[in-house]
C-alpha cells in the first residue's frame, strides 16, 4: 500500500447526495479527505452530511447563476481553500429520452446550465483558491464528469450529449491554459452506472448489468491519485 | 468604460502612462509580484435589534485569525438604511449593551461586549460553523459605499486569485490582475505568489473609529510565499506588492529581522511616511485621496514633492479614483 494522497485533502462534490457523487462524498471521507458537498434538496443534504460526520453540505443548484458565489463561499469557509474540485451534478434534458426534433428548447437550456454553465461559473470562482492550492503543492485538481456520449452520437440523447460535449471540451482548454499554473482538469467518463439518472434514462435497463457507482468513484479517484503522482505530490 | 491606466509613478525615471493590462512591461525579469488572495465575504448583514426593535446594519469588520470558525467577529453597527446613504450621514443605531441579541436575517447573534465605542461590538453568532457560512452566504452583501450606486454582487468584490473568505472589503489592488496578466508574467519570468491578509473595513463614518483604521489585521504567508520572496531577494529580483495589505503583512513579518517568515500572524500598526521599508520594494495600488490610509502608505515609498506631482498628474489626465478605478506603481528613487 502507498501513502493516502487524500488525507486531509480538500475536497467540493457537486450532486453529492446520490448516485455517484454520494459515492465519492463517501470514499473521500472514508480516505480522510476534508469535504464539501452541493445538491438541491435541503433534507437529504443534512441527512448525507448527518451520515458523515465532518463533511459539510451545501444546498444549491449549480444551474443557477446566483447560487454560485454563495456556494463558493462556503466550500472555501468551510474548508479554508480547496485542492480538488469534481463537477458531477448533471441533468439529462429531456425526460424521458427524446430525438433532437422532440425536445424541448427549455430542456437543453437546463441540460447546458447544469452540465456546462454551472461548471464553467463553479471552477471560475474557485479558481483563484485551485491557484494557490498549486503553489503550495497541495493538489488543484479538477475533474468534470463525462460520458461517453460527449463523444458518440446517440439518438434521444442529444441534449445531454451536447452538453457533455461542451464540458470535455472546455475542460481541455482549461487544462491547455492553466497547466503552467498547475492546476490540472481531467474528463472522465465512469460509464454507465446504477444510479437515479441512468433510471431516469433507460427505465427498463437490466440493473445488473450497470457498473456500481462505488466501483465508479473508486476509478475517479484513481484518476486524480495519477495526477497528483504526476505533479510529484504523493509520497 | 475606457480601459484602466496605470501611472508609475518612478522616482528616478518620473510618472510614466500605461494601459494597465501592460503593467509586466514595467517589471524586470527575476521580479516577484506578491498579491493577496483573500477572498471577500459579504460582511454587510441587515436585521433587527431585538431588545429595541429598531433595524440595524452590521457590517463585519475585523476577527482575530483566520479560521475557518464564523463565530466571532468585530463589528461596526449602522442604523436604519443602506450603503446609499454616506456612512458620515447614516443614522445612529439604537443603544447597544453587552448581551443583546441581533437577528441578521437567518442569523442570530449577541453582543459579546462593545469594544470601547457605541458602534464597535464584538459579535458571536449562534448555530454551527456551516449554519453561520450557510447563512453569511444567502443574507450577507458586500460592504459598499455610495459612490457605487448600484448593488454589488459577489462576483464583483472577488478579484481573479481570491480564494479563501477571510477578508471585509476587497484587497481592490488586486482588480488589476487576470488570468492573462499573470500568464504574462510567467512568459517574461516574473515570479508571481499570494498572501492572504483578512482586509478590514476601510471606512465607519465615524472619526473617532476612523482614526482607529486599519484595525489589527491577521495574515497568513505560505511556505511557496515565503520561500519565493527569499529567493527573489536572494538573487536581486524586485519585491512587488499588489496593494497595502500585502505591504502591511510582509513588513509585519519581516518587522524583527528583515525576513518574511512563512505563517499566521496578525498585522498591527500603520505604515506612512518614515516607515523604513525592510522586504516590499514597490507598491502597486488603486488611486487615493489624500488623507486615507492608503495614501498614507505610499509616504513609506516616496516623498511628498515626488507625491504631489503624482497626484496633478493623476487630476489632471482624470484617472479614476477608488476601488473600481485605475492603478499607481510607486518606484523608490533606489531601484
Amino acid at each position: 500500500m502507498g501513502a493516502n494522497p487524500f488525507f486531509e485533502l480538500r475536497v467540493a462534490v457537486t450532486g453529492g447526495t446520490s448516485g455517484l457523487g454520494l459515492a465519492l462524498v463517501e470514499l473521500f471521507h472514508a480516505k480522510g479527505a476534508r469535504v464539501a458537498f452541493v445538491a438541491r434538496d435541503p433534507e437529504r443534504v443534512a441527512s448525507v452530511a448527518r451520515a458523515h460526520p465532518g463533511t459539510h453540505g451545501i444546498v444549491g443548484n449549480v444551474a443557477l447563476k446566483d447560487d454560485i458565489y454563495p456556494m463558493a463561499l462556503q466550500m472555501l469557509g468551510e474548508l479554508g481553500g480547496l485542492d480538488v474540485l469534481i463537477n458531477n451534478a448533471s441533468d439529462l434534458g429531456s425526460t424521458p429520452l427524446a430525438l433532437l426534433g422532440d425536445t424541448e428548447c427549455e430542456d437543453l437550456e437546463r441540460a447546458l446550465a447544469t452540465n456546462l454553465l454551472g461548471p464553467f461559473r463553479l471552477t471560475k470562482a474557485l479558481l483563484g483558491a485551485l491557484a494557490a492550492s498549486a503553489r503550495e503543492r497541495r493538489g488543484a485538481v479538477v475533474l468534470n464528469v463525462s460520458s461517453d456520449a460527449a463523444i458518440n452520437a446517440y439518438p434521444t440523447w442529444g441534449a445531454y450529449s451536447a452538453s457533455k460535449a461542451g464540458l470535455r471540451h472546455l475542460t481541455r482548454i482549461w487544462d491547455e491554459e492553466l497547466a503552467q499554473q498547475g492546476v490540472r482538469f481531467l474528463s472522465v467518463d465512469p460509464g454507465d452506472m446504477d444510479t437515479p439518472l441512468h433510471a431516469l434514462a433507460v427505465p427498463d435497463a437490466d440493473t445488473s448489468t450497470l457498473k456500481r457507482p462505488e466501483a465508479a468513484a473508486r476509478e475517479l479517484l484513481g484518476a486524480i491519485a495519477e495526477t497528483l503522482a504526476m505533479k510529484g505530490l504523493v509520497a | 468604460m475606457t480601459a484602466p491606466r496605470l501611472l508609475v509613478i518612478d522616482a528616478r525615471e518620473g510618472l510614466r502612462h500605461f494601459p494597465r493590462e501592460r503593467m509586466v512591461d514595467v517589471l524586470r525579469t527575476g521580479d516577484l509580484v506578491v498579491a493577496n488572495d483573500a477572498a471577500t465575504m459579504p460582511a454587510s448583514l441587515h436585521g433587527v435589534h431585538v431588545p429595541s426593535g429598531e433595524p440595524i446594519e452590521v457590517r463585519l469588520a475585523g476577527w482575530r485569525s483566520l479560521s475557518t470558525d464564523p463565530t466571532d467577529f468585530t463589528a461596526v453597527v449602522f442604523g436604519a438604511g443602506d450603503f446609499h446613504t454616506r456612512t458620515e450621514d447614516r443614522p445612529h443605531p439604537p443603544a447597544i449593551a453587552a448581551g443583546d441579541t441581533l437577528t441578521l436575517g437567518p442569523l442570530s447573534a449577541t453582543v459579546a461586549h462593545l469594544l470601547g465605542h457605541a458602534r464597535l461590538i464584538c459579535l458571536h453568532f449562534s448555530g454551527s460553523s456551516d449554519e453561520i457560512w450557510a447563512g453569511i452566504a444567502r443574507h450577507g452583501r458586500p460592504v459598499q459605499y455610495a459612490h457605487v450606486q448600484s448593488p454589488l454582487a459577489l462576483w464583483d468584490v472577488w478579484t481573479a486569485v481570491a480564494g479563501a473568505p477571510v477578508a471585509f472589503e476587497p484587497p481592490s489592488a488586486g482588480f488589476a490582475l487576470d488570468w492573462q496578466i499573470i500568464a504574462a508574467l510567467h512568459a517574461r519570468d516574473i515570479g508571481f505568489t499570494t498572501i492572504t491578509h483578512a482586509a478590514g473595513i476601510s471606512s465607519t463614518g465615524d472619526a473617532d473609529l476612523d482614526v482607529q483604521l486599519p484595525f489589527d489585521e491577521p495574515y497568513d504567508i505560505p511556505i511557496s510565499a515565503a520561500n519565493a520572496i527569499a529567493r527573489t531577494r536572494a538573487s536581486g529580483g524586485r519585491i512587488i506588492a499588489i496593494g497595502t495589505t500585502v505591504v502591511r503583512a510582509l513588513e509585519h513579518s519581516a518587522r524583527h529581522d528583515g525576513i518574511v517568515h512563512a505563517g499566521r500572524d496578525i498585522a498591527t500598526g500603520r505604515i506612512g511616511q518614515g516607515t523604513q521599508l525592510r522586504v516590499v520594494d514597490a507598491i502597486l495600488t488603486g488611486v487615493h485621496e489624500r488623507g486615507t490610509s492608503h495614501y498614507e502608505m505610499l509616504r513609506a515609498f516616496a516623498d511628498d514633492v515626488t507625491l504631489s506631482a503624482a497626484d496633478e498628474e493623476l487630476v489632471a489626465q482624470e484617472y479614476r479614483l477608488h476601488e473600481f478605478g485605475d492603478s499607481v506603481l510607486v518606484i523608490p528613487a533606489a531601484l
